[in-house]
């Protein structure tokens, strides 16, 4: 996409195609962020009756615009929710597969999907010490659909990930099923450039459609491994005014929207 | 064996300690002193900024206790404050920043980094289930959580085929915390603990831990909690220390009383962006151990920047 045709940022791409993917009636697993006003936005236009679950313990909270929680077990995430169950709670509703979708970030992901939110370098003696897993690692794990939006960059997108903080499909094929993880993976990445799935045999990353005006090259330079490129990749839509007007109105400070 | 599972001790133990209804009323200096000791494993409850034991850290840094291994599902700010003042060793957790504004910690990447402290990290549910197995008093428990991860092969954890299902599962160790340190909303004298809002993991940490200090916005009649028993989640006989301090949680929330004062946090990161360690220490120094209580420091803080969290957590839920 060139610069000058855009009357929008990175971030707000981003939560604009991550809440595009959300489909109605179905629960979703956000955190705190982007996938949180992503999750907000879908519910104003395509996809009224989702419902947001929070990690710190909350069922269908309202999120109010310009009222944004900065985690999700504070009162503001709570905030008309039906109900506060404790934090095992949720990721057993989770694990009992009442929960659709989780949308996760990622420092670095691979090309089987596997995020690693812990150590860059070394695990005793870390290069970074990242913040960890949080619930990551169990809604990786369990959650029925995983959705990873995060921004294309070369230093996320790499061949193999220093730590697998949350499973994608581990090592491709059929391990994740082999670890005795039975069910979800990763399902879509959405990144500010492009739309991307898994192969359903070698579970590789495969490019599914570029925005409108990206080139594929754009894409692959922005990686640090090569993706499965399709004979054919779809192109999508840049944001509408509609969703634009709307996103900015969910967090008018840009508290989120950095 | 690395887990110390070993279920007949710890429930030897409960069936030792003193079950009698008796008043537990005593200071947080009192408190701390009586149950912590240096080397201990405590486990703080709430999560994040909501509801922490700040009172009780402070405490804990003002007494010098050594070597800590603090158990926290999500750690933030105040695992700072206990790693510049040299109290915590071992860090079990599934998360530990400052929150999102600030992302990471400086301070923990320090420590971390040069290998001054342990970062022991379990996924989210894994903390959960640690807790829970051990304020069940079985050994472990499985989950899918985890499995195929690297944070499973670094614990090694363990890993079983059902005998019914035949499904792999992940099997989580107990962890029976020597000391649980929650602020809740109101307890009676005995220690029949209510919590408002989220629960967090406080009940299954309060049940698992030999000892359970919990601070509390107020002491109320022991009529009180038997005309509302339905909300109390911890009972006296796993409690061992009540004690009443109002705004204990504070720069952190307690639901249904104020809001987090995310100025006060944001002030003290402006600190470690310009000092980095020192930065941290300085906080300390000034609000910690240089005054003499955790009312003094509130006192610092001032009864209008309180009321002004108090008005704050109205506005939200209004």
């Amino acid at each position: 996409m060139l610069s000058h045709e855009r009357n929008f940022t990175r971030s707000e791409l981003l939560a604009v195609m991550t809440a595009r993917m959300l489909e109605d009636g179905k629960t979703i697993f956000v955190g705190v962020g982007l996938p949180m006003l992503a999750a907000a936005l879908a519910q104003r236009l395509h996809a009224p009756n989702i419902t947001i679950i929070f990690e710190g313990g909350v069922i269908a909270p309202e999120i109010k615009p310009g009222m944004l929680p900065l985690s999700t077990n504070e009162v503001r995430a709570a905030r008309k929710a039906v109900m506060l169950p404790s934090i095992d709670d949720v990721f057993f509703y989770q694990q009992r597969g009442y929960i659709d979708y989780g949308i996760l970030g990622a420092a670095q992901i691979d090309k089987y999907g596997n995020i690693n939110t812990s150590v860059i370098g070394d695990y005793e003696k870390p290069r970074v010490r990242l913040p960890g897993s949080g619930g990551a690692n169990d809604i990786a794990s369990t959650c029925s659909r995983v959705i990873v939006s995060t921004f294309h960059e070369k230093r996320r997108f790499v061949e193999r990930v220093d730590f697998i903080t949350s499973p994608g499909y581990l090592h491709g094929g059929n391990t994740r099923r082999e670890a005795g993880l039975i069910f979800g993976g990763p399902y879509k990445v959405v990144t500010d450039l492009a739309i991307m799935g898994f192969d359903e045999e070698s579970k590789a990353m495969r490019v599914e459609a570029v925005y409108r005006g990206v080139r594929i090259e754009e894409v692959l330079e922005n990686m640090g491994f090569r993706p499965i490129i399709p004979d054919e990749v779809g192109e999508i839509e840049p944001p509408t005014d509609e969703e634009l007007k709307i996103l900015r109105s969910i967090d008018p400070d840009r508290v989120m929207l950095r | 064996m690395r887990w110390n599972v070993d279920v007949r001790t710890f429930r030897e133990w409960a069936e030792r300690k003193d079950k009698s209804p008796t008043p537990k009323l005593m200071s947080l200096d009192e408190a701390v002193k009586r149950f912590l000791r240096n080397g201990a494993v405590v486990a703080i409850g709430g999560c994040l900024y909501s509801r922490t034991p700040m009172a009780a850290v402070h405490e804990i840094i003002r007494q010098g206790f050594r070597e800590l291994t603090i158990v926290r599902n999500l750690a933030g700010f105040e695992t700072d404050l206990l790693l510049v003042s040299g109290c915590l060793r071992r860090l079990i957790t599934s998360w530990c920043s400052p929150g999102y504004a600030w992302g990471m910690s400086r301070v923990l990447r320090h420590y971390v980094e040069n290998a001054l402290a342990e970062f022991e990290e379990w996924s989210h549910l894994g903390i959960g289930l640690r807790l829970k197995a051990a304020a069940m008093g079985v050994p472990f428990l499985p989950t899918f959580s985890m499995l195929g991860s690297s944070i499973m092969e670094r614990l090694g954890i363990a890993e079983m085929t059902c005998p019914y299902s035949g499904e792999k599962l992940a099997l989580v160790p107990a962890l029976y915390p020597d000391v649980a340190i929650i602020h809740a909303n109101r307890a009676d004298a005995y220690g029949n603990i209510q919590i408002d809002g989220y629960t967090h993991m406080d009940k299954d940490m309060a049940q698992a831990a030999r000892h359970v200090i919990a601070t509390v916005e107020e002491v109320v009649d022991g009529d009180e909690i038997r005309r509302s028993a339905e909300r109390t989640i911890i009972p006296f006989f796993c409690v061992d220390a009540v004690v009443e301090l109002p705004f204990g949680a504070y720069p952190s929330e307690c639901w249904g009383r104020y809001e987090a004062d995310f100025s006060h946090i944001a002030s003290y990161q402006q600190r470690v962006d310009e000092r980095g360690i020192e930065g941290a220490r300085s906080y300390v120094s000034e609000n910690i151990t240089g005054v003499s209580s955790f009312m003094e420091f509130l006192s610092k803080v001032g009864v209008e920047q309180l009321l002004g969290r108090v008005r704050a957590f109205r506005n939200v839920v209004a």
